[in-house]
């Protein structure tokens, strides 16, 4: 069963400095609150997994707590770029940042192996594509049935998954809706799993096919209201793409960027 | 001399769309091919299925969203899938028959590269990177591109091939195994250009209206060819600037004003 606790109490027993995790969330329930509560704690060393490592990563990079980055877009979604993560990539600052890069396909794949508790994915993909040759990950499998070449990659199966959702019931039963992205792959996949949600409700009021993670599929459950802001929880709150347009001008300067660190996470 | 009221941007919107009909099931990629791929189907083409890699299936945005999955894109959709679904039974499930992509430099074989400029290990500028476009461009029924036309972006070899088109040009895509047809249309703010039959190089197959060869020449870091039965590319009529200004000013507006 999860324990139903609180989102600084969460992180502390459960993120360690130099381990593999993952915040997921695909544009939407991006876990910020839970990113922030690792910056506030220090972490170090992390090797950070994202599909879209998305402002949430770029603030944690920037800050230090990255080490190793494993990812599939890297951008700010219809801005630009991510400043911090390319600062850290192009100049090192603040410290080196080594990427691990494959395409969407293969860490939804991956993500889904993790969580089917086998080794690797298969799939078709990466045809005639460069990424192949510098990522020595991604390597080629027979079909044993019809021969055809397959790309095989390792699976995903990191040491702590967080994830942001709409709701959890008393008992920590988790509701998911609107666009769930890898979120349920994520935490299957991972030893230890972290579930922020907008409320803790009485009966979540789930229908015959709702996505639901019971509690004794997850650790920790925390109540987190606008967890997921300035990405948005749907039924709750829109996604503020003010502020993300808004953080090319912040995380430009890195001057700028730690004073809005400072006041808006650290001091909070 | 007719006055020319729309800009090369609009131009290059317009001609995208007007490339796209009812009955097509079209995965699309943010920002330009997103807002070609929504101005159809608010005009000539209703019935045209969008699909964001976001898992947002058969959506109908009102306004252009910001990024790939904003709420617009999953309140409007038939359903949302989970990604791995996404990529796994749609995609490679072979479901899809159009893919349309952007991309920061386009090679003559049509290869894109939104990855890096310059070395992978030392990049000029670093990229985004490759998110869906992979698999897109080798999963779908075929591909059309849509991308601003400079010597910057119309390059001789990309430094980086993030989506396979044509690779080195003739029958490469058959030699990999992909059996999808890729790039057979790219749209640009000044022509339309198209894989020639064989070799698979680009050549330019319609100009756009008050576009001259000179311009496109200037403006395509290899030696360009041009079809022998070239067409001109209609300018935008009214209905079609209409329509693409309202959907731009009200996503403008949804974005910058709104209180959330």
């Amino acid at each position: 069963m999860a324990k139903i606790t609180d989102l600084k109490e969460a992180i502390s027993e459960s993120v360690i400095d130099g381990q593999t995790i993952a915040l997921e969330g695909f544009t939407h329930l991006i876990p910020f609150a839970a990113g922030h509560e690792i910056i506030r704690q220090g972490k170090l060393d992390l090797t950070l997994i994202r599909m879209t490592p998305d402002i949430i990563y770029d603030q944690m990079i920037g800050m230090g707590c990255a080490k190793k980055l494993i990812f599939g877009w890297a951008g700010n979604p219809g801005v630009g770029s991510l400043h911090r993560f390319r600062d850290a990539l192009e100049n090192g600052w603040p410290k080196p940042l080594e990427i691990e890069e494959h395409s969407h396909a293969a860490m939804a794949n991956a993500f889904d192996a993790g969580a089917s508790g086998l080794p690797l994915a298969i799939f078709q993909g990466y045809k005639g594509v460069d990424l192949e040759k510098l990522n020595d990950k991604i390597k080629y499998i027979t079909c044993p049935f019809s021969e055809q070449k397959l790309v095989a990659i390792p699976s995903i199966r990191p040491d702590v998954t967080i994830i942001h959702a709409q709701k959890s019931d008393q008992k920590g039963n988790v509701l998911i809706e609107g666009i769930t992205g890898v979120q349920k792959e994520a935490v299957l996949a991972a030893t230890c799993s972290i579930v922020t949600v907008e409320e803790i409700v009485e009966d979540l009021e789930a229908t015959a096919n709702s996505i639901i993670i019971p509690s004794w599929a997850l650790n920790f459950v925390a109540e987190v209201p606008h967890g997921a802001y300035p990405s948005y929880a749907y039924g709750y709150y829109g996604r503020d793409n003010k502020f993300y347009t808004n953080w090319d001008k912040i995380s430009r300067d890195r001057e700028k960027f730690k004073s809005w660190v400072d006041i808006n996470i650290l001091k909070k | 001399m007719t006055k020319i009221n729309h800009t090369p941007d609009e131009m290059m919107t317009i001609a995208a769309a007007r490339e796209l009909k009812d009955g097509q099931i079209c995965f699309v990629g943010i920002g330009l091919p997103s807002a070609a791929a929504n101005l159809a189907r608010l005009s000539h083409a209703p019935e045209i299925v969008l699909i964001y890699e976001s898992g947002t299936l058969d959506t109908k945005p009102d306004i252009l969203p910001l990024s790939i999955g904003d709420p617009e894109l999953s309140e409007s959709a038939l359903t949302n899938e989970s990604v791995p679904e996404m990529f796994r039974f749609w995609l490679q499930g072979g479901h899809i028959n159009l893919g349309f992509l952007g991309g920061a430099q386009i090679d003559r074989f049509a290869n894109i590269n939104s990855t890096v400029i310059g070395n992978y290990s030392e990049p000029k500028v670093r990229l985004p990177g490759a998110g869906g476009a992979p698999e897109i461009a080798t999963h779908c029924g075929e591909i059309f591109v849509i991308i601003r036309q400079s010597k910057r972006s119309f390059v001789e070899k990309v430094d980086f091939i993030t989506s396979f088109g044509h690779g080195e040009g003739k029958n490469h895509r058959k030699r990999l195994g992909i059996d999808t047809k890729g790039p057979t249309k790219i749209i640009t703010d000044l022509c339309i250009m198209e894989p020639e039959p064989d070799s698979f190089e680009l050549i330019v197959t319609s100009i756009h209206s008050g576009v001259s060869r000179e311009e496109i020449s200037q403006s395509t870091g290899w030696e360009i060819r041009f079809a022998n039965n070239i067409n001109t590319t209609k300018a935008p009529s009214n209905i079609e600037l209409g329509a693409l200004r309202a959907l731009q000013n009200r996503s403008l507006e949804a974005t910058f004003l709104s209180k959330n």
